[in-house]
């Protein structure tokens, strides 16, 4: 099939677009230039290998979960190790090439939202290889949930801002980021660590983390011969799945699933299932689905995993929903904590409860598949920092 | 002629800037709203912008987010902002812009949102996350019901993009005062001055400015080069501090008199 997508103006189908206040218009325009010229530019390709190689440790290893595929008894299972990376997940993959592009733009000041932590760590940890000023905002709420990741920004030199507006989590720290760049957006860099955002960023990290997919493939086909049957992915905001999927796109025989967060499940409404149950809206710059009401106010998002609590999801999923490209599914915290002990106690790999998604997802389709089908996975990250959660999940006292 | 174009008229005529309070509507909750348009029609308001509450208002600063919380909190949609236009309509002549962002009216339906709110008498339309990359998902259907939509510029925006913007501009221009959300900093009158005078030169709309004007002092040393001053958070905070008290509305009229008392310069 003939994808092109976004079109120059960064629009996926209905999706996409940049819909922020004037002020920022400008600096979008020169980073929309800035990053086509470094596009293009073969020696800014060859600055993001040389750290991904060396710094990152990639390429992230292809794991064939031996037991876990016994133990399933259907699909093979085949994780792709983005936990492995220096930092514990997939991020980094991306704040590598936005600090980069944020070096050769001249900028000192770099700022990012986070939820889980994760994303600000990953850009808390490239401003202090390239000696950059750090600001990170993070929900209140997120900053009791993952105290580790807030100590590990402080000691990487990153001033964290606590954000209280809303629901002191991931939406509101990102509507304080674009705030605090509204403000400071002539030396500022706005480092977004999702598929989300006004364009070019959906575009941007995307090409970022499509390393994951890139290397992924090639993996596959040196281990099987033959591409998977379907890749699997958790989604919040969606970059660890549009990297692993974006460069199977064009392979029609190839499922792409996307696994959002039911929370207490879809019924109740605690959920942050954007696609699943969302509707299209306009928010963080880009148009996308959203949980919201009928009046267009945003809705709080739930899940057990900071990493997907969030009410919209990049537009670039939406558009691939809609033209039944990719797939998306739902599972409960129950279902991913479940899965996550599934990982830790026959693999011995404590994943990220973002990616135990993914797993607990694995878990329900590899029985019904046939033992000669491949499920290639993202492990997008790994558990440490969940510890905590897992143990109040588990009424463990810690 | 619309009721925008004859207000801007009639106070060129008479040597004056327009006075543009802005409060949230539904702040404190809808019946008040309908009062407080009286109160700052009758203080001397020459427009009067309305802004939509919405949950995420990623443009303003911690005053009017307060606002829009506690406008969301009485229950206020977009339905009942274009409500209180209709019951106004009743009795007023005041031009009535509505300001806010854009999901609200996206999930309203654009269309049905332009009938609404042309039926209601709205006078125009300003949405701070609807950039002129994207208006054309909406301006032919508000061009349709004649609702002119307001154009923003900030002092980042470049020159070539200022006169292209300022040419195309419909209604009035919205000048940002300052690189930043709404009611964070004071303006700086000199600062804007030569911008603002050559912006006149570049647009057949009046230009009005906004964002950190917050006494009349601030309003008198714009009024000298701007044809409109915004007033938003100052009177925010006014409605904020004494919510439903009786004497919000008398400090809210006292402070909008010495307001338009600058604009006559």
């Amino acid at each position: 099939m003939s994808y092109d997508y976004p079109d120059e103006r960064g629009h996926f189908g209905q999706y996409g677009g940049r819909y922020v206040a004037e002020t920022l218009m400008p600096a979008l325009l020169e980073l929309e230039q800035a990053y086509a010229e470094a596009r293009n530019d073969p020696e800014f390709q060859k600055e993001i290998d040389y750290y991904l190689k060396n710094y990152v440790g990639r390429p992230s290893p292809l794991y064939f979960a031996e037991r876990l595929t016994a133990e399933l008894g259907g699909a093979k299972v085949y994780l792709k190790r983005e936990d492995l990376n220096h930092t514990g997940a997939h991020k980094v993959n991306n704040t590598v090439g936005q600090i980069l592009l944020a070096r050769r733009m001249g900028k000192k000041k770099v700022i990012a939202e986070t939820g889980a932590g994760q994303h600000g760590v990953a850009t808390a940890t490239v401003a202090a290889l390239f000696g950059m000023e750090c600001e990170v905002f993070m929900g209140t709420e997120d900053i009791r949930r993952q105290s580790l990741n807030v100590f590990r920004m402080k000691l990487l030199g990153a001033k964290v801002t606590g954000v209280t507006s809303g629901t002191a989590t991931l939406k509101d720290a990102m509507n304080d980021a674009l705030r605090h760049w509204v403000t400071h957006v002539r030396d500022t860099f706005y480092v977004i660590g999702t598929v989300a955002g006004p364009h070019p960023y959906p575009l941007m990290v995307r090409d970022f983390q499509a390393v994951i997919g890139t290397e992924a493939k090639e993996q596959i086909l040196a281990a099987e011969g033959r591409l998977p049957d379907v890749a699997v992915a958790c989604i919040g905001g969606g970059s660890n799945a549009i990297g692993l999927f974006y460069p199977f796109i064009g392979d029609s025989e190839v499922g792409l699933l996307g696994v959002e967060a039911a929370g207490l499940g879809i019924e109740t409404g605690k959920h942050a299932a954007s696609l699943g149950a969302g509707t299209p809206g306009v928010l963080h710059g880009n148009k996308t689905s959203l949980l919201q009401d009928a009046d267009g106010q945003i809705q709080h998002a739930h899940s057990i995993s900071a990493g997907l609590d969030y009410p919209g999801v990049g537009p670039e999923h939406a558009h691939l929903q809609d033209i039944e490209r990719a797939c998306y599914v739902a599972v409960t915290d129950d279902e991913a904590l479940a899965a996550f002990r599934k990982l830790t106690e026959i693999e011995g790999i404590i994943p990220a409860l973002e990616s135990a998604h993914a797993i607990a997802q694995v878990i329900k389709m590899a029985p019904s598949m046939s033992p000669d089908q491949i499920i290639l996975v993202c492990l997008s990250g790994r558990g440490d920092k969940d510890i905590n959660t897992v143990a109040q999940a588990m009424k463990v006292e810690l | 002629m619309s009721r925008l174009q004859h207000t801007f008229d009639e106070l060129k005529k008479r040597g004056e800037a327009a006075l543009i309070p802005f409060i949230t509507a539904g702040d404190p909750n809808p019946q008040m709203t309908l009062a407080l348009i009286r109160t700052l029609a009758a203080a001397g308001a020459d427009v009067i912008e309305l802004g939509v509450p919405f949950s995420d208002p990623m443009a303003d600063g911690p005053t009017i987010q307060a606002a829009s919380e506690r406008a969301l909190a009485a229950g206020t949609t977009l339905a009942t902002v274009l409500d209180i236009v209709t019951q106004a309509r009743l009795e007023l002549q005041i031009p009535l812009v509505l300001m806010g962002y854009y999901n609200p009216v996206f999930r309203y339906g654009v269309k049905r949102f332009a009938a609404d709110a042309a039926t209601a008498g709205v006078d125009g339309l300003l949405l701070v996350d609807l950039p002129p990359e994207e208006m054309a998902e909406i301006k032919p259907v508000t061009d349709a019901v004649g609702i002119p939509l307001i154009t923003l510029l900030a002092p980042t925006t470049p020159p070539e993009r200022m006169r292209r913007l300022a040419a195309a501009a419909q209604g009035y221009i919205y000048y940002v005062s300052m690189t930043g959300v709404t009611g964070t900093q004071a303006v700086t009158p000199a600062a804007i001055r030569d911008t603002v005078v050559q912006l006149k030169t570049m647009t057949q709309v009046p230009v009005a400015v906004g964002f950190g004007i917050t006494t009349a002092a601030a309003a008198l040393e714009v009024a000298e080069f701007a044809d409109a001053v915004v007033v938003g958070s100052a009177l925010v905070n006014i409605i904020g501090k004494y919510g439903t008290d009786n004497g919000m509305l008398e400090k809210v009229g006292s402070f909008t008199k010495a307001l338009k008392q600058s604009c006559r310069k």
